[in-house]
């Protein structure tokens, strides 16, 4: 590996928060050096047109992720749990719960 | 060689319209081609920031000025999102980058010509951006995830640029009749290049058989370019403005405008590196980089330092 | 025009030829910054001076009341007339000078628009309040770069004290008060410049000593004078490059 590629800045992604009480969703992702660059490059890069009131930015290789090769075995057990979902479920003509 | 098994399912997925992510298993020539196709693509958006960045100085309104910075920076952040998507093939943007400055990569060969006039901000955001919003749209549709993602921000950005070329074309227009020859003759210019921007015809295109059969490229360079010219040829029209082509012709039928044969000699030669521009625009990247340096070293550094002391 | 209005315009082109001059230095750098997350934040800063300065100069042709838009005063207005500060027409030479000039024009900023916001003139207040929350960022952007730069190599932290050094003696006439403005600080509408000198010490004495810098010998020369016209031979490149297109199509709309 070259000493420029090792030297490059680390990678960020970056989660904005559209608005109060919206969840935080991947936006993108940016190089910066340290967390305080981080946050202003994202900010610069992913905030332009009012896209956030907030955001995380979190060093890529700190995020865990589950392998597609999991899929099945991690997702699809829930598949047959259909009484977890409310519509399971019948209820007396002109009952409101 | 690969598991015949995997691309078999790997096709299959494909066929179904499933969209791939970077952790999930793809043939090695999938990932190589949208590699380069990607990196491609940012290098372009990239070098693309330097045939209008010559007229951010001289934009003759304060509106204008703030307008073609703006759009010069989103053509940084386009850039940056493409980049970003590429690197999750595990490709890192220095290497894309090394790539570029060290000619090994090609940019759009549209790059190459120079902006002699103001009329040209109108011309390029209007007809480069206008051909590129039309390959974008498709590439928004794309089989791999993080690419596709980052066209949906892009298109999204890239309305407002097409529409301020077009605004700066249309007040030229019916300006004074100097301005108005400005804005026919940066049509002139930059017609036929916007044209070969959306790629070779397809005969001579080498790598979209396996683009279109992954679904990276939903629509042929040539279905493309008529679509471009068919939204393009009216919006010429409604300004009083004249395409340089004698033999373009709505064709009441097809419904689409035929048109004149396209110079591939002079297309294939600026990718080559004979354009008007070449060694400018590569210049400016690599002396960007090079004087730039000290600062990523600097910012490296500090952190390192930075960390030692957190950590003791 | 009344003698007040008269001082308010002349003000006004001060304010706004500060952040016209500074904005079209940084936009400059579109295409070559030394990443791509530094270009774009450049173009940021850049983009927030350029929407100043036409706020400036709108209001100061409103109170003209000639006819006069925002690229009138703009780009019909020779070297002479423009009031920007020295400081900030100078080059943009490396980053790192483009970060010094920031960091000590924004730090007599934010004072500058925290203050200005009480303004009498309910116009400028609300401009300069808007106008505080823009260079706070910036203050803070460019602060970060002076640390990592004065902190960072050898070299860096090199580059970044000649430049200090280079474009200390244009820091004095940011704390001079013109005639103009000594009249509006008497109707409270412009602020007394030799105020903001204490502040703007701590900011500098503060990120100076966190980046390991030492600040220039205050005892040296310094250039004053830009209000009444007064500027180094820069500026009149600028304006040739930025006012070309009017001046050759006078009358033409863009």
């Amino acid at each position: 590996m070259s000493e420029s590629i090792k030297n490059e800045w680390p990678l960020w992604e970056v989660f904005l928060q559209k608005k109060a009480g919206a969840p935080h969703e991947h936006a993108g992702s940016v190089h910066a050096a340290d967390k305080e660059m981080a946050i202003q490059n994202a900010r610069d890069v992913y905030t332009r047109r009012n896209e956030a009131i907030n955001f995380w930015v979190v060093l890529s290789e700190n995020i865990v992720a589950t392998q597609p090769e999991e899929t099945g075995s991690l997702f699809d057990p829930a598949n047959d749990k259909t009484y977890r979902h409310p519509n399971f479920f019948r209820t007396p003509e002109g009952v409101k719960l | 060689m690969e598991d015949q098994k995997k691309i078999d399912e790997f096709n299959a997925r494909i066929a179904s319209g499933d969209v791939i992510e970077p952790k999930d298993w793809m043939p090695e020539n999938y990932r190589k081609q949208l590699t380069r196709m990607m990196s491609q693509h940012a290098h372009s958006e990239i070098v693309g920031m330097l045939p209008e960045g010559n007229w951010i100085t001289r934009a003759p309104s304060l509106k204008r000025k703030a307008v073609l910075l703006a759009k010069v920076q989103d053509e940084a952040g386009h850039g940056l999102y493409i980049y970003s998507g590429a690197e999750t093939l595990g490709t890192s943007r220095r290497e894309m980058t090394d790539q570029l400055l060290s000619g090994k990569a090609k940019y759009s060969s549209i790059f190459n010509y120079p902006t002699l006039t103001w009329a040209d901000m109108g011309a390029v955001g209007w007809l480069v951006d206008g051909a590129a919003i039309v390959n974008q749209t498709m590439l928004a549709k794309c089989s791999y995830g993080p690419y596709a993602r980052a066209m949906i921000r892009v298109c999204k950005e890239e309305n407002f640029h097409n529409k301020q070329g077009y605004e700066i074309m249309a007040v030229l227009a019916k300006g004074t009749p100097e301005q108005k020859a400005m804005a026919q003759d940066a049509l002139n210019r930059w017609w036929w290049p916007s044209l070969m921007m959306l790629g070779p015809s397809d005969k001579d295109s080498p790598n979209s058989g396996d683009l279109m059969k992954w679904k990276i490229k939903l629509q042929s360079n040539d279905e493309l370019r008529q679509r471009f010219i068919d939204r393009t040829v009216p919006a010429a029209e409604a300004i009083g403005l004249t395409i340089p082509d004698e033999k373009l012709k709505y064709n009441p039928e097809t419904r689409h405008y035929e048109f004149g044969e396209i110079n591939w000699d002079e297309f294939f030669s600026v990718i080559k590196g004979q354009g008007p521009c070449n060694q400018e625009r590569l210049q400016a990247r690599i002396d960007a980089d090079m004087n730039g340096k000290w600062v990523r070293d600097a910012a490296s550094a500090f952190a390192s330092k930075r960390n030692k002391e957190v950590a003791a | 025009m009344s003698n007040l209005d008269q001082d308010k315009f002349h003000y006004l082109l001060r304010l706004a030829d500060n952040s016209l001059i500074l904005g079209h230095r940084l936009s400059e750098w579109a295409g070559h910054g030394p990443i791509l997350e530094e270009d774009i934040a450049m173009s940021n800063i850049a983009l927030d001076l350029i929407g100043q300065s036409r706020g400036f100069y709108t209001y100061a042709g409103t109170i003209e009341n000639k006819g006069r838009t925002e690229d009138h005063l703009a780009y019909f207005r020779e070297a002479r007339q423009f009031k920007n500060l020295m400081l900030l027409e100078q080059p943009n030479g490396d980053f790192g000078k483009t970060m010094v000039r920031q960091f000590l024009f924004d730090a007599y900023c934010k004072p500058l628009y925290r203050e200005l916001s009480n303004s009498k003139d309910e116009t400028i207040a609300a401009l300069a309040a808007k106008s505080l929350k823009e260079v706070t960022y910036h203050l803070r952007h460019a602060s970060e770069w002076m640390i990592r730069l004065g902190d960072g190599t050898e070299e860096s932290h090199t580059r970044v004290q000649k430049s200090l050094e280079d474009l200390w003696k244009f820091t004095g006439e940011m704390f001079d008060n013109s005639e103009v403005e000594l009249r509006l600080i008497e109707n409270n509408i412009a602020i007394d410049n030799s105020s903001l000198k204490s502040e703007w010490n701590k900011t500098i004495a503060e990120i100076l000593k966190i980046a390991g810098l030492t600040k220039p010998d205050s005892e040296r020369f310094m250039s004053s004078g830009s209000f009444v016209g007064n500027h180094t031979e820069h500026l009149g490149y600028i304006l040739a490059e930025m006012q070309s297109l009017p001046r050759t199509y006078p009358g033409a709309e863009w």
